[in-house]
């Protein structure tokens, strides 16, 4: 194939189809671009099929229905259908919200492998404050109904200073609701959970004790329930392996059609995502410009360059590097060998003030009305 | 641990496909997936409700004409069993 470089370029394994940016829970942590409401644009059920198809040919396996809120779109039934045939694992990750049993039985009929509730928290006043909705019994209710109509029943909480305290009581629920897997996620500080940083993130005291409970309850459930645990990077001296490498595994397709080799990349600057509208998914993933920005290692710069793990780590998030740094190319600053890392220190240091403070800072709820001001 | 009484199948939580662009087997599962090599594909193939262990190390010892299968079929099952990709009846 025809190139600039010599990277090996692997075939895509994840496909996350983000079906729409409309969504009733307005949780401050939402990992949509803060700006969403610029891209109001959905792309048609045809365009939807299309993409599927491409992305299957190519090798993708892992399907993931996501939004937004995926149950807005009233095609989803069909696509899960559409996504069976073509030998796709569909996952749907959604609030719950307007799941009824009606849905859960359409939906498995039509081929859908699982379905990850979210909970926002172990009470209903904080998991009602936290997604500015009223859900927290129906939430509960849909977890049983997923249950009872035999799918895999994944639990999935984000975790940040505002729930931390709860973590017996959020484990004690997943255990209730006959959870098979327990996603417990500790908030990753981009789109809306980055400016509500302050309010969110845990002290490292917290985070020791809330994981120690966690790991307690993990060997307690083994063989019974499994525990995914996204681990809280700011108190890691390595970067996380982001994307398992940039354009190597997974790709994401926002709601407009926009190919993003992750799903915080549309807050990247020069990449110039390409749109499904415009080009095949063979043709984004091998050839555009975005996919091929920081594939392999020839971008990287020092500390990453000459560093041993480089193959390990891939020099951490793309998105992270940027937000902190003002450069996308420069190594994560979570790394301890980054010479930015006193950035996550002060990051850190000053969540921390506030946490200790009697002062309480507002949160800013994902809605239309607040992404308009970005 | 595996017993040599009861019927083994496979899991109704997992999915056990064939991947053309990977030319491998596969378990699907939420959100994860393992890559199967090809003896380990052929043993959970046969874990379908219609077996107990000796018939499935039979059908494998007739399949590839060879002997002496049951250790290493009975240890695969059991860490399948443990990953909870099979049950017993």
């Amino acid at each position: 194939m025809a190139g600039s470089n010599t990277i090996n370029i692997t075939s895509p394994r994840w496909l996350l189809a983000e079906l729409s940016y409309k969504c009733p829970l307005q949780c401050p942590y939402c990992s949509n671009p803060l700006d969403y409401a610029k891209y109001p644009n959905e792309l048609s059920t045809e365009d939807w099929k299309r993409v599927l198809s491409q992305a299957r040919k190519m090798g993708a396996v892992q399907l993931g229905f996501s939004g937004g809120e995926p149950l807005t779109r009233q095609d989803l039934p069909e696509l899960v259908r559409y996504a069976r045939e073509l030998g796709y694992y569909s996952n749907l990750i959604t609030s719950g919200y307007g799941l009824t049993e009606d849905k859960i039985i359409e939906l498995k009929q039509a081929g859908l492998d699982h379905i990850q509730v979210s909970i926002q928290a172990s009470s209903q006043e904080l998991n009602d404050h936290l997604a500015g909705t009223t859900t927290y019994q129906h939430k509960q209710e849909v977890a049983r109904l997923v249950k009872k109509h035999g799918y895999p029943m994944v639990l999935c909480v984000v975790i940040h200073r505002q729930n931390i305290h709860q973590m017996p009581e959020i484990l004690a629920m997943a255990e209730s609701l006959g959870a098979d897997y327990l996603e417990l996620a500790n908030t990753q500080y981009y789109g809306w959970a980055h400016i509500n940083r302050d309010a969110l993130l845990p002290t490292r005291e917290q985070f020791a004790e809330a994981e120690k409970i966690a790991q307690a309850f993990k060997e307690k459930v083994a063989g019974k329930m499994k525990i995914y645990y996204v681990v809280p990077d700011y108190y890691e001296d390595r970067p996380k392996a982001c994307m398992n490498g940039w354009a190597t595994t997974f790709l994401t397709i926002a709601p407009d059609g926009t190919a993003l080799p992750c799903h915080s990349a549309r807050e990247l600057p020069g990449l110039d995502c390409p749109n499904v509208n415009d080009f095949s998914i063979e043709q984004i993933w091998n050839e555009s410009k975005a996919f091929n920005f920081f594939r392999g290692t020839d971008w990287m710069q020092e500390p990453c360059r000459s560093c041993d793990e480089k193959h390990k780590d891939f020099g951490g998030c793309r998105c992270q590097a940027f937000l902190f740094n003002g450069d996308a190319a420069s190594t994560d600053p979570v790394c301890s060998k980054s010479p930015e890392r006193h950035r996550i220190d002060a990051a850190i240091n000053s969540a921390r003030e506030l946490a200790l403070s009697a002062d309480e800072k507002p949160l800013v709820f994902r809605n239309s009305k607040n992404s308009k001001q970005f | 641990m595996i017993n040599t009484e009861t019927t083994i199948r496979f899991s109704p939580m997992y999915r056990l496909q064939w991947e053309e662009a990977q030319q491998k087997f596969v378990i699907l599962y939420p959100e994860g997936m393992v890559e199967l090599n090809q003896s380990s594909a052929e043993i959970l193939k046969l874990c379908d409700g219609s077996r107990a262990l000796p018939a499935i190390v039979a059908e494998l010892e007739q399949k590839f004409a060879t002997s002496g299968l049951t250790n290493d079929v009975t240890n695969f099952l059991n860490v399948a069993l443990q990953n909870g990709w099979i049950q017993h009846d």
